[in-house]
């Protein structure tokens, strides 16, 4: 399983999601710049990291999402390639269109830096299978805008779908979040979003490593 | 040139905290008597063309793929 994280200007969180990945995965990522028009072809999953790309300027992810990298995102996904995006990579994903809603400001309008329980609402995704459903995670966070929003309509099909992987468990909702949405998939199940950094949690220096199983499932690792 | 003005209101529904904090600092200033405040963007652009039916799609286009988050936002366009 091969995997590539993408870099663009203002995302910090790539180095950290390329110690994940190798870690857990056992061979380093593939890094991906933001004027590429070609994923390599033998990359099964790509990783969006988080960060403040192009400086969160006009709407978090907006001018990320437009980067010519990004098309070439799009038609991997549409291959079936596993796609990850975690913060911005999250916000990223939605302002793409690959992702149904929309991340606003915290309710609280301050920036939220701390650990959430994260509950695992669907357990059956390429990318939470080492999950139980129920299994209550913690997870840090570190955003301004988490606050998942998706018109009524969109939420209820996003909801009987179960494309909500992942909800803040209960009280630990740090950002208004609508339904305590923390981590959305696609229709399709190839394409996850999530506010929380599972990337932080995976080794005892973190104190702890409940993001594991997230790259395990991803990476296909899960019996190493 | 054409100079234009946009203006992203958040849509109907969608909740808005800043305009909600704006509300809050404007009724401890004293202003009563003040209702809801939701908060947006404008942007002025100046466009080379003179040419406004061109200019106006142009600025639909604009706004539909970059200025506005057509999921939560809306836009209008006037020109000068």
């Amino acid at each position: 399983m091969k995997s590539a994280v993408v870099q663009l200007p203002g995302l910090n969180r790539d180095r950290d999601m390329i110690a994940a990945l190798t870690k857990i995965g056992g061979k380093a990522p593939v890094t991906v710049w933001q004027t590429e028009t070609e994923i390599p072809a033998d990359v099964d999953l790509i990783v969006i990291p988080g960060g403040f790309s192009y400086g969160d300027y006009l709407r978090c992810g907006a001018i990320a999402a437009r980067m010519p990298v990004m098309q070439a995102i799009k038609a991997k996904a549409e291959a079936g390639v596993k796609v990850l995006g975690v913060c911005n990579g999250f916000q990223i994903l939605l302002e793409a269109g690959m992702l149904p809603g929309a991340l606003m400001r915290n309710a609280s309008l301050k920036f939220v830096c701390k650990e959430i329980r994260l509950e695992v609402t669907n357990a059956e995704t390429d990318f939470t299978r080492a999950y139980e459903k129920g299994q209550i995670l913690r997870c840090p966070v570190a955003h301004h805008d988490g606050n998942f929003f998706a018109d009524a309509e969109t939420a209820a099909r996003i909801e009987g779908n179960g494309q909500v992987v992942f909800r803040y468990a209960e009280g630990t909702n740090p950002n208004g979040s609508l339904n305590d949405i923390a981590g959305v998939i696609n229709e399709r199940g190839n394409v996850l979003g999530m506010m929380p950094h599972p990337e932080n949690l995976i080794e005892a220096a973190h104190g702890g490593s409940d993001g594991r199983g997230l790259f395990a499932s991803a990476l296909d690792v899960i019996a190493a | 040139m054409i100079k234009a003005r946009v203006t992203v209101t958040l849509k109907n529904g969608v909740l808005d905290p800043q305009g909600k904090a704006i509300e809050g600092a404007l009724s401890s200033l004293g202003f009563d008597g003040v209702g809801h405040v939701r908060q947006g963007k404008v942007f002025d652009l100046e466009l080379q063309t003179a040419d406004k039916a061109k200019a106006e799609a142009e600025l639909k286009d604009m706004c539909e793929k970059l200025l506005a988050n057509t999921v939560i936002e809306n836009y209008t366009i006037a020109l000068a």
